[in-house]
């Protein structure tokens, strides 16, 4: 493929895009989707989707609900004791646990401080990318492909080797800068230090994501509207806060909402690096603490109670999102 | 390319400086990847150093060895594809449907089925482990094959958590085709699934790709589901599982756990640079929408 016909190809779906409140859409796309009013044919293609969305989310979903307001321990599940109906008991066990709440607050600092870290190193390289000639883009990106498809769990056992007090490299290379208190250091012994470990892991494999896309997001901005914009004598920071930042706008939002989705609910690299939750469950996360309530104590009513919680916490989210794509104008 | 013509108004020791930067960060990222392979591939007196070198004289094969004589792993390295495959193909099919009703008809619910869509995406699936469990546990006494401790167990939860990303992503895709073409397609005579398939389908095909990305590493990744539903039929087990192996209380196995992350790795990266040039583009054009 030359490169004109690849940059033709990437351009079309976003320029399609935004000719769509133009005056000629409206007018040639209602005769078309009129075919569909009241008719079941898009019935037909959502069916298999909806069976199974119904089936494996939404039934899941009111399930959890449920257990969360039962008494549910091994001796339900196995059927020798009958479920009892609690109220909000498991609730109130729950907030009524300092552990919970700690839990709570280490997550969303967590999650925060992985979400901005990522976003920040995302975005920073996707303009450093259009700041260089191909060899040194083509090199980050293939770097950046790689991290991202590296598997959680993969990924994760490596930075625990790369940090391992007596095996690993960084700790020799901090030495060697001087650093000698990272002579044999144990970076999941220490609570913040496992949460450190951990944050560069997750930024080292959600970065990518985030680069790719905003990357793709700039080059999408047509030269001229820049050239135009350069000739009417705009200083760089003008062209980015009036020109560039107002078009990247919907991307960044689709990718910070992205990002809080995946850092909020780190499970595998939390378990796999710190081993179940730290030492003395000092770096427990939401995820993690449902899981062992649920899985290693059987307690699965607790379980389903801070699953409802993740629930609520991500549905708030959401709707953040969605006033913020109304606010742009963004039609569904 | 469309930054080149603004690039050299950029004065010529920026640009180099931030060359360099790319270059040098490129490293820093390439770097965990080349101490797994690098490690996988030390023999084993060299792995437990304590003095760790970033090269090594001797390669050796025995990590991988042990890794392909552990019992199974053959197994657990089909079971992931397998499942992966699955995954990718179903949610691809299925969303495309789906991605074609919301993008191409008007209909009532049409609004509210796609916030559905969107709220779906925000659902953590990680907290529906426990009902899921349960839910395979009671599939499994009625319908064969889904049950716990089997390959669908894993499967179909994966096809439903990656379905609401991958409607709303194609959906862009498929609203991009100019809708003259539709109309084109049924005054020369075609049928409604005739246009779906023949000429709607190829033209979207970039962004299946880009969508597959998503379903392929949520399922091949894994480690959860495989963790919490394969509890006794261990030869329905998944790599992960095969991974965690070599961790060990007297010791961790790390030239054997390298080698394994090793080739867990290679078929995603295979897989990534096969579509990465379809990904990027495939990004900017579903984002921009």
């Amino acid at each position: 493929m030359t490169p004109g016909t690849t940059q033709h190809a990437r351009r079309a779906p976003a320029a399609a895009g935004r000719s769509r409140p133009g005056p000629a859409a409206p007018a040639g796309g209602r005769a078309t989707k009129g075919r569909g009013r009241g008719s079941w044919t898009p019935w037909l293609y959502l069916a298999p989707a909806l069976v199974v969305l119904g089936g494996l989310l939404v039934y899941p979903i009111y399930q959890l609900g449920l257990i969360s307001f039962l008494e549910y321990t091994q001796a339900q599940v196995s059927g020798g004791e009958p479920t009892t109906f609690q109220g909000f008991a498991n609730y109130a066990e729950l907030f009524g646990d300092g552990e919970f709440w700690n839990v709570v607050v280490a997550t969303l600092l967590f999650a925060a401080v992985c979400v901005v870290s990522t976003l920040a190193v995302g975005c920073a390289l996707a303009v450093l990318l259009t700041r260089v000639r191909a060899i040194p883009r083509l090199a980050l990106m293939l770097a950046a492909l790689g991290a991202w498809a590296t598997p959680a769990i993969t990924g994760s056992t490596v930075w625990v080797f790369l940090f391992d007090a007596d095996f690993g490299p960084v700790n020799k290379v901090l030495v060697w800068f001087g650093l000698s208190g990272f002579e044999d250091y144990s970076w999941t012994y220490d609570r913040y230090s496992a949460f450190a470990l951990v944050l560069f892991e997750v930024v080292w494999c959600s970065f990518p994501f985030v680069m790719v896309t905003v990357y793709a997001g700039i080059r999408a901005i047509p030269t001229e509207v820049l050239e135009a914009a350069a000739l009417d004598g705009a200083s760089t920071w003008r062209i980015w806060r009036t020109v560039m930042a107002p078009m990247l706008r919907p991307i960044l939002v689709v990718v910070t909402i992205q990002s809080i989705i995946w850092d909020f609910k780190v499970f595998t690299q939390i378990y796999v690096m710190t081993d179940g939750g730290g030492i003395a469950r000092q770096n427990m996360v939401l995820n993690v603490y449902a899981y062992q309530k649920a899985f290693a104590s059987s307690q699965y009513s607790l379980g389903s109670a801070i699953g409802v919680v993740m629930l609520l916490i991500l549905l708030a989210v959401t709707l953040v999102y969605l006033r913020l794509l109304r606010r742009q104008g963004e039609e569904l | 390319m469309s930054h080149s013509r603004v690039a050299p108004r950029i004065r010529r020791p920026w640009r180099l400086a931030a060359e360099v930067t790319a270059l040098i960060v490129a490293a820093v990222v390439a770097f965990p990847l080349y101490w797994m392979v690098l490690s996988a591939f030390k023999p084993a007196g060299e792995i437990q150093s304590t003095e760790p070198r970033p090269w090594t004289t001797s390669p050796s094969l025995d990590s991988f060895r042990r890794v392909f004589q552990q019992e199974d792993f053959g197994r657990y390295f089909l079971n992931s594809l397998f499942v992966a495959g699955v995954v990718v193909v179903a949610s691809a099919l299925i969303a495309f449907l789906a991605a074609t009703a919301v993008a191409r008809f008007r209909f009532r619910f049409r609004t509210t089925l796609l916030v559905m869509f969107l709220v779906a995406q925000m659902v953590p699936v990680e907290a529906l482990t426990i009902p899921m469990f349960f839910l395979m546990r009671d599939l499994g006494e009625s319908v064969p094959g889904v049950g716990l401790n089997t390959l669908g167990s894993l499967i179909l939860p994966h096809i439903a958590f990656s379905l609401p990303f991958a409607i709303w992503m194609l959906r862009g895709f498929v609203k991009a085709v100019p809708e003259a073409l539709e109309e084109a397609a049924y005054l020369d005579g075609a049928s409604r699934s005739r246009f779906l398939w023949q000429i709607l389908f190829p033209l979207v095909f970039p962004g299946l790709v880009a969508t597959s990305v998503f379903s392929f590493i949520s399922a091949w990744n894994d480690f959860l589901f495989a963790k919490s539903f394969i509890i006794s039929a261990t030869e329905n087990s998944t790599l992960p599982m095969a991974l965690l192996v070599f961790f060990k209380a007297e010791g961790n196995d790390w030239g054997g756990i390298m080698a394994a992350s090793t080739v867990m790795t290679i078929p995603v990266l295979i897989f990534f640079v096969l579509v990465q040039r379809r990904l990027v583009s495939g990004l900017g054009g579903a984002v921009k929408d």
